[in-house]
């Protein structure tokens, strides 16, 4: 079955550049200027969209994302409310792969099962669940993998090339890289290492790579690009959402152009790399 | 659901997925999966070891203080009027708690794993004060998070710590308590992963920490058999402890699983009332998945987790270990709950009758005995786990009882 993940990196390898992956939380500050976000990102220059559910805790992210995570929460974003501004967003986007991503817990509380329909019906392609190794994938995975959803995985440099094969088992859609043993939005690593990583995947996988954590701006992305399918930028969008806020933490009139204009802005860094390397 | 089938043994488990039946498991973040299987191996091969388990004997008998005194508490037993009470006196041990039991066997396998960095995530204090005295012990780093509103609760532990060469650092996020310290802590390992041995103070977080932990424990329950049976010539009737994250609970449970005869009592922490604010995971939550394993937890409709209330800052934990989940489960082991102001009676009751001034955290099982002990026959054995002291809240009972100090 083909995916509108697939066909959307099955194009990017057609124009020869790579792909960009913006993350943003949903539901933050408050659920609409988030819609507003989302429904802006491919414009910008997106070319598949993470979309973040909400968590009180997140073990595996920075201050940025918990924070925003908290936001969304204290407007009273949940789940059910997510997976309808998702299918809002569809009505107008058919094409824009959207990935879910985010912990277990939301998920298993709803129901995988109930989840599943809902999440296919919405138009979601693909689910990110960082507290979801292969160990566990009788839980959510394998189900989603059934119900035509593509299951992304987070490989990272502690995952040797004795355990790839078992992390890229059952993943598909592409192989998220996550460039440093770390949080999200922590420490900028040596770009020059991820290419080496991404071709020590790509020895054991066909799937796109896309490289994240520590991207923070078009210069950055530019880098990883030269040696990834695609880019993912998160925590730096967070942040510049959060610098568009009012003292109350509300959104302002800047708040949607300051995370798309910082998309457009890397969008351009992602698509001149390749360019720059010849 | 289907119910869950009744084993022929409880205390085979995990299963070799970290499984106590649909509870624990592995849900963690891809970076600490390698950490985490080599984790599982070490203490594999650490645990059929004798030079391993000769340096754990040695250093409880002479670091420690074990084995910890099983005390026939008269006075108390009189007062109630009804069943013997033995009380476990877990207390008296080297830095006043149980918790230094499961530290040891931790260290000692950090060291064997040689791991030089030891980070470790604590409620009350006394877990952060076991971890930084085994760490000043074998000259280890030692960084300790605890959030900030228990940093300011339970300063006195806190000057140990530091006393005791350790770097505490307070916790900002969240609500600032210990569910919030221990993301803090995973946070810290996902990021220096090479070089960093996580100590986890309770039964819960990913396998194989629950049945590790509670390996590290099982001390307790078995130093209790041998000392009845010594002193009483039988097994216990019944068993009692309170229970947070459940290491002390299921320390002095788990070598009596299997004998039919013992009940179990778990005792929670009711805060201000199971219908109000309180950190009773199984008597007010339901099953759900958070800090590496599933378990039961207090969350909102949607999955969102709560803050656990209570008067004892070791109690007031969202969730409890998997284990205890599966035991309430198949029926083996009964949880109660006790009121803050029920556990502040219990604090000055075994005060003023037996001597004995209690952690918060185990007042919470003296109120239940209070309740349970007088209907029971003058032959009925129970014990209690008396897991800490209560120096540590001294200052704090005062405050509510409206003492200045």
């Amino acid at each position: 079955m083909t995916t509108r993940l697939d066909t959307r990196f099955a194009a990017l390898a057609q124009e020869g550049r790579a792909g960009l992956v913006t993350y943003v939380m949903a539901g933050d500050p408050d659920r609409e200027t988030a819609r507003a976000i989302l429904k802006g990102l491919p414009a910008a220059g997106a070319d598949v969209i993470e979309f973040g559910m909400p968590f009180t805790d997140p073990m595996a992210d920075g201050p940025s994302i918990q924070a925003a995570g908290l936001r969304a929460l204290g407007g009273g974003q949940t789940l059910a409310k997510t997976l309808e501004d998702i299918a809002w967003f569809r009505k107008d986007d058919p094409a824009t792969p959207i990935v879910l991503m985010g912990y277990y817990n939301p998920i298993y509380i709803y129901g995988v099962d109930r989840f599943l329909i809902d999440a296919k019906a919405a138009g979601i392609d693909g689910l990110i669940v960082v507290d979801l190794p292969p160990e566990e994938d009788a839980e959510l995975c394998i189900p989603a993998l059934k119900a035509g959803l593509n299951f992304i995985r987070l490989a990272t440099p502690t995952t040797d090339d004795k355990r790839l094969p078992t992390v890229l088992g059952n993943t598909s859609g592409f192989v998220y890289y996550v460039s440093i043993t770390g949080i999200t939005g922590a420490a900028t690593p040596d770009f020059g290492k991820t290419a080496e990583a991404v071709a020590r995947i790509k020895r054991h996988t066909a799937l796109p790579v896309a490289v994240g954590f520590g991207v923070k701006n078009a210069e950055h992305a530019s880098a990883v690009a030269r040696g990834a399918d695609a880019v993912v930028v998160g925590s730096a969008l967070v942040e510049a959402l959060k610098g568009s806020l009012d003292g109350e933490g509300k959104a302002t009139a800047r708040s949607v152009s300051a995370v798309t204009d910082l998309v457009a802005s890397i969008a351009a860094g992602v698509r001149h790399a390749r360019k720059a390397a010849e | 659901m289907n119910a869950p089938v009744k084993p022929n043994s409880f205390r085979s488990g995990p299963d070799e997925n970290g499984r106590f039946g649909i509870y624990g498991g592995r849900f963690v973040a891809e970076t600490l999966m390698p950490n985490i299987l080599e984790l599982e191996k070490a203490y594999n091969e650490a645990r059929n070891d004798p030079a391993y388990l000769a340096d754990m004997a040695n250093h409880q008998t002479h670091f420690i203080g074990r084995p910890s005194p099983l005390y026939f508490a008269e006075r108390l037993t009189e007062h109630l009027g009804g069943a013997k009470i033995y009380l476990k006196r877990e207390e008296l041990n080297h830095t006043g708690s149980h918790k230094v039991n499961n530290v040891l066997g931790q260290i000692l396998l950090a060291r064997r794993m040689g791991k030089k960095r030891i980070i470790a995530e604590t409620g009350a204090g006394q877990h952060g004060v076991a971890t930084a005295t085994l760490c000043a012990r074998f000259g280890l780093e030692c960084i300790v998070y605890m959030g900030a509103v228990d940093v300011a609760r339970q300063a006195p532990n806190v000057f140990r710590m530091k006393m005791l060469g350790a770097t505490v650092v307070p916790v900002q996020s969240g609500a600032k308590t210990l569910k919030d310290a221990m993301n803090e802590a995973l946070r810290d390992w996902v990021t220096n992963v090479e070089t960093t041995f996580y100590c986890i103070g309770t039964v819960a977080g990913p396998h194989p920490y629950p049945s590790m932990v509670r390996d590290f424990q099982s001390i307790i329950g078995n130093e209790t058999r041998e000392q009845l049976q010594a002193q009483e010539g039988r097994l216990p009737d019944s068993l009692i402890a309170c229970v947070g994250g459940g290491s002390n609970a299921i320390g002095l449970f788990h070598p009596f699983l299997d004998d039919p005869s013992v009940a179990m009592y778990g005792v929670e922490a009711a805060g201000h009332g199971l219908d109000k604010l309180h950190a009773a995971s199984i008597s007010g939550g339901r099953p759900g998945v958070l800090h590496g394993n599933r378990t039961y937890l207090l969350m909102d409709a949607d999955g969102q987790i709560q803050e656990g209330h209570s008067i004892s800052a070791g109690l007031d934990y969202p969730g409890i270990g998997p284990e205890h989940a599966w035991l309430n489960d198949i029926g083996r082991v009964t949880y109660l709950s006790a009121t803050d102001d029920e556990a502040l009676e219990g604090f000055q009751l075994l005060s003023k009758v037996e001597g004995i001034i209690p952690a918060l955290e185990c007042a919470h099982a003296i109120a239940k005995i209070a309740e349970l002990a007088p209907k029971l026959p003058k032959d009925h054995l129970m014990v209690m786990n008396l897991s800490g002291r209560g120096d540590k809240d001294v200052p704090q009972v005062a405050e509510i009882l409206g003492t200045k100090l």
